[in-house]
């Protein structure tokens, strides 16, 4: 294969999305100059579009912004505020929607057991899944994967010693180990273009349901907060171990359906780099941080029961709405060229 | 790498064997595998369908009554 060095592209940033209810109208609002939101959290549908996005647009001010917003509002405390009080909302939800405990290797042995015949979106892609699925499944996980890791490296801070150069040594896998070309979120883009969708950041914010937003948001609540640190391994973990019989089975899905290289090769690449990520998650990460710290192993738990949670929440959403012949997105794709 | 650092090598006991890259892997066929990663995991249960390389095969798996 010959490859020569792209030339280096300037991105726009991406464009503000359209707001879906109150509190998303309210921050958007903000961000075009407004005044401060006059609208409250409290009584929102946690899991909700309008919660969900008002919380993603806050977040996003942390990685790459948008498009005619100003920088510094990244950190404008009307818009601290007004998110501290959609994460209340949020993360009151999630705590209450989930057993806790504090029995890691319960957790991890519940996550890593196969079980045959299982359904989910992965299960049937390998099975039956249709190309037009296929497309939308990868412009529902553009979300995360085209800032892979980006939501994990917050915590590096807040680790020490074994835990933190364990996960390191993970994300630096994932951002390519030190080639850009490699970068995980780059090789997901470079599937998007072989699918014919667009690779650019945020280009189907406007698209994604819920559900997708509320997983990211997790990764970026989790990330953000120290207090949260256990949670976001406990998050971190779950991807990881979780990745590899998922990724076989779209790489299945991926043959089945005649799909170029990029797209077979993104998830054969995570079968075999999550093998790894798994045992290094967790023995070098989870065991070291819980050893050092035991009261981690509730916020490991939750972190671990949260993100499957959410994953199962997202996977009920896009088999409802395939089930029924309908796009998964909140708007249809257009047609692959 | 400097040379007083010493290859390492984790036997996890339940998984796979976790050797710090990039490693040739030479097969009783005479095939070469070759690896490029920073850590490769060595399956050694034979289970994986990317045999030698892990591609988490050696879990449980939970019986159900429905077959895929």
């Amino acid at each position: 294969m010959t490859t020569t060095a792209p030339a280096p592209v300037r991105r726009a940033r991406p464009a503000l999305p359209r707001a879906r209810g109150p509190l998303s109208a309210a921050v958007l609002d903000l961000l075009r100059g407004g005044a401060a939101p006059a609208v409250g959290a409290t009584g929102a549908d946690p899991f909700g579009e309008d919660l969900q996005l008002a919380l993603y647009v806050c977040y996003e001010l942390h990685y790459r912004g948008f498009a005619g917003v100003d920088d510094e509002l990244e950190w404008s405390p009307e818009l601290l505020a007004f998110r501290r009080s959609l994460e209340s909302v949020f993360l009151a939800a999630l705590r209450g929607a989930v057993p806790g405990g504090d029995d890691v290797a319960a957790e991890i042995a519940s996550l890593v057991t196969e079980v045959p015949g299982e359904r989910g979106v992965s299960h049937h892609l390998r099975r039956r899944g249709e190309p037009w699925q296929f497309r939308e499944y990868i412009a529902l996980r553009s979300a995360y994967h085209l800032k892979e890791a980006d939501p994990q490296a917050w915590v590096i801070p807040r680790l020490d010693g074994h835990a933190k150069a364990a996960l390191v040594s993970v994300e630096h896998d994932e951002y390519g180990a030190g080639r850009g070309e490699l970068m995980h979120a780059r090789l997901f883009g470079d599937m998007m273009l072989e699918l014919g969708l667009s690779d650019e950041y945020g280009a189907y914010l406007d698209a994604s349901p819920a559900q997708v937003l509320a997983e990211v948001n997790f990764m970026s609540l989790a990330g953000l907060h120290r207090s949260l640190r256990g949670a976001l391994v406990g998050q971190f973990a779950v991807v990881e171990l979780t990745s590899s019989p998922g990724s076989a089975r779209l790489v299945a899905a991926a043959q089945r359906l005649g799909l170029g290289p990029a797209t077979v090769g993104f998830y054969a690449e995570h079968v075999e780099a999550d093998a790894v990520h798994e045992q290094v998650v967790r023995h070098g990460i989870i065991a070291p941080l819980v050893a050092e710290d035991p009261a981690m192993a509730a916020d490991v738990v939750f972190g671990m029961q949260a993100a499957t949670l959410l994953d199962d929440r997202l996977g009920e959403h896009v088999m409802a709405a395939w089930g029924e012949g309908r796009s998964a997105l909140v708007r249809e794709l257009p047609p692959a060229p | 790498m400097s040379p007083e650092r010493a290859q390492r090598v984790v036997v996890t006991g339940d998984g796979p064997v976790l050797v710090e890259g990039p490693v040739e892997i030479d097969l009783p066929d005479g095939t070469r595998v070759l690896s490029q990663r920073p850590v490769t995991a060595l399956c050694v249960c034979r289970r994986s369908a990317r045999y030698p390389i892990c591609d988490t095969s050696h879990r449980t798996r939970k019986k159900t009554e429905e077959s895929s």
